[in-house]
């Protein structure tokens, strides 16, 4: 273990802290001039430092309805995330077996994740107008955000999935276990950890989509949207603490994930059997 | 045996049901509407069912099209590029030189954590750093490089490209380092033993074992960056203009035909791209 490192190590490792730093030092640097005083302008230098820009966000007035965007945003992204994982979770099972047509179908699912947003924008919106349907962001805004956070829900299952050990199934079918006690007693708990994942990309996914919303939202905007107006005609750093307000939480949301994430994997650890441990 | 296949495709269906209704009524349908679509007429106003083409025909027959076209590429390929040579070797420190797995996944946890912000404020975050009076023009200046600001940092190509490179990178990292963490590592030993040298070892080892990862990146990359059409709204101030932008300017002057006809044009385009990169790849044994 105390090998000496070769010099590759100390490059790449820098060539990595460089890239950290690309990753995060914009987030940073606006994180910083949110906190400008009254008379500052949207680059350094700082003139003074004050929350006057973060007050402006809560003057109804000033930056049009930004607290009506976001709840409605939070709304949405938690039906899109519970939509993601119940859909996720039976489509993983689906796919365990090979069925008749199966093959189409994952290909459609490669294909919905990789066509251009703005084709769904663009159709979706045309449907509904044809219809005569009203574009409402819980209806057309939510199935649209579906085709996008679907795909990264069910490649996660398959993967889930491809590395799930069928003995423990059998075990439970040899003991007598109905199909939905096993599903309930010994699936769901094992792949419990990763619909954590599959619910944070369903939450965050959605909270920050733009593009499949532009066209579906009708005329209640979600944040991005409003935020993706605010950047042709704003330009005060109200813009920033807004943005630095959305990230940090974009923040604590993947922080609480992480913590549920992790916990529960202790839990199961500890609650789990020595059972295939062997006899060391 | 017949009838327990048949019971196999039943519950299949039934659990995808769900899946497929989404996709039905949200992907495939908009697709064909907007193929029907595309042969629609336009006035100012509204639009009017009619089997013409006079979309396609103006469309190909215009010479922006080929532009914005060629921009595209040009904006996917120098996109690609660099994200591949970045992520291959962010994802080579983090699979080959990072030696704990705790490590491994807190400084993976560390490049994904952006992915689940806003876009649309990562490409905002940009604007103090590369503007006139940003921190990159003025750290040229005090360092005597430069005497004038310069005025290509921001709302130019090069803003676009960063902007994609910033957003899509870790495209790329994730499922290059989910192919690496699977290398046998015995293989590696053994290429030593036998005399390789590091650079060697990277290209008649890792790279070829590391290809199924790289393609599934380069899908990701390629795809998003060529239906664009936000970033290059932003980064370059409304004065360049992608296939993205070209719906879009379509969809604001309610031009839905038209808009129709390029949108279907550039699927096709994309589908094309990726059923050629998917003949080196197969995604299913991948997962």
């Amino acid at each position: 273990m105390d090998e000496r490192r070769p010099r590759s190590f100390y490059l790449l490792a820098a060539f990595f802290a460089l890239f950290i730093l690309f990753l995060y030092g914009p987030t940073i640097t606006i994180g910083i001039l949110s906190f400008q005083g009254p008379e500052g302008g949207l680059t350094f230098p700082m003139r003074g430092v004050s929350t006057h820009w973060f007050e402006e966000l809560f003057r109804r007035q000033s930056v049009g309805d930004i607290w009506g965007a976001w709840r409605r945003s939070v709304v949405l992204g938690l039906m899109v995330m519970v939509a993601t994982v119940v859909v996720s979770v039976m489509g993983g099972l689906a796919f365990r077996k090979r069925f008749l047509g199966s093959g189409p179908l994952f290909y459609l699912i490669i294909t919905s994740l990789i066509i251009p947003s703005i084709l769904i924008s663009l159709g979706v919106g045309l449907i509904f107008s044809q219809l005569g349907w009203d574009v409402h962001w819980a209806t057309s805004g939510f199935g649209s955000q579906l085709t996008w956070t679907l795909p990264f829900g069910l490649l996660i299952m398959f993967a889930v999935f491809n590395r799930f050990d069928r003995a423990y199934e059998e075990a439970a079918r040899d003991q007598g276990a109905t199909a939905w006690q096993t599903a309930r007693h010994v699936v769901i708990p094992i792949i419990g950890s990763s619909l954590i994942g599959v619910a944070l990309f369903g939450f965050t996914l959605s909270y920050d989509e733009f593009a499949r919303t532009l066209l579906t939202a009708g005329s209640h905007n979600t944040l991005p949207l409003e935020i993706y107006g605010m950047t042709t005609n704003v330009t005060s750093p109200v813009i920033f603490a807004l943005g630095t307000l959305t990230t940090v939480f974009s923040f604590l949301i993947i922080a609480v994930f992480l913590i549920v994430a992790i916990t529960s994997q202790r839990r199961r650890a500890r609650r789990g059997s020595d059972a295939g441990q062997g006899m060391v | 045996m017949q009838a327990e296949r048949k019971s196999e495709t039943l519950t299949g269906w039934l659990l995808a049901a769900p899946l497929t209704l989404v996709l039905l009524f949200f992907l495939i349908l908009p697709i064909a509407m907007i193929f029907v679509v595309s042969f629609w007429g336009a006035t100012e106003f509204s639009i009017y069912p009619a089997f013409q083409f006079d979309n396609y025909q103006f469309l190909f027959s215009s010479p922006v099209t080929y532009q914005v076209f060629a921009k595209t590429f040009m904006y996917a390929g120098v996109t690609w590029a660099c994200t591949l040579v970045i992520g291959f070797a962010v994802a080579h420190f983090l699979a080959f030189h990072v030696r704990s797995l705790t490590w491994q996944i807190a400084l993976f946890l560390l490049c994904t954590i952006p992915f689940w912000t806003s876009n649309i404020i990562r490409m905002i975050s940009w604007i103090p750093f590369l503007g006139r009076n940003g921190i990159a023009n003025s750290t040229l200046m005090e360092l005597g490089i430069i005497r004038e600001p310069l005025e290509w940092l921001l709302y130019s190509d090069f803003a676009v490209i960063l902007a994609f490179v910033h957003l899509y990178t870790l495209f790329m990292v994730v499922p290059i380092f989910n192919t690496m963490m699977r290398i046998d590592r015995s293989l590696i030993e053994a290429a030593r033993d036998n005399g390789a040298s590091g650079f060697q070892i990277l290209t008649n080892v890792i790279i070829p074992l590391t290809k199924p990862g790289i393609m599934i990146g380069s899908i990701f990359v390629v795809t998003l960056v060529m239906g664009d059409f936000v970033t290059v709204r932003i980064m370059s101030g409304s004065q360049s203009a992608n296939v993205g932008r070209l719906i879009s300017n379509d969809i604001g002057l309610l031009q839905y035909p038209s808009a129709a006809a390029t949108a279907m044009v550039l699927l096709a385009t994309v589908l094309i791209m990726i059923a050629i990169m998917l003949r080196f790849v197969n995604i299913r044994k991948e997962l």
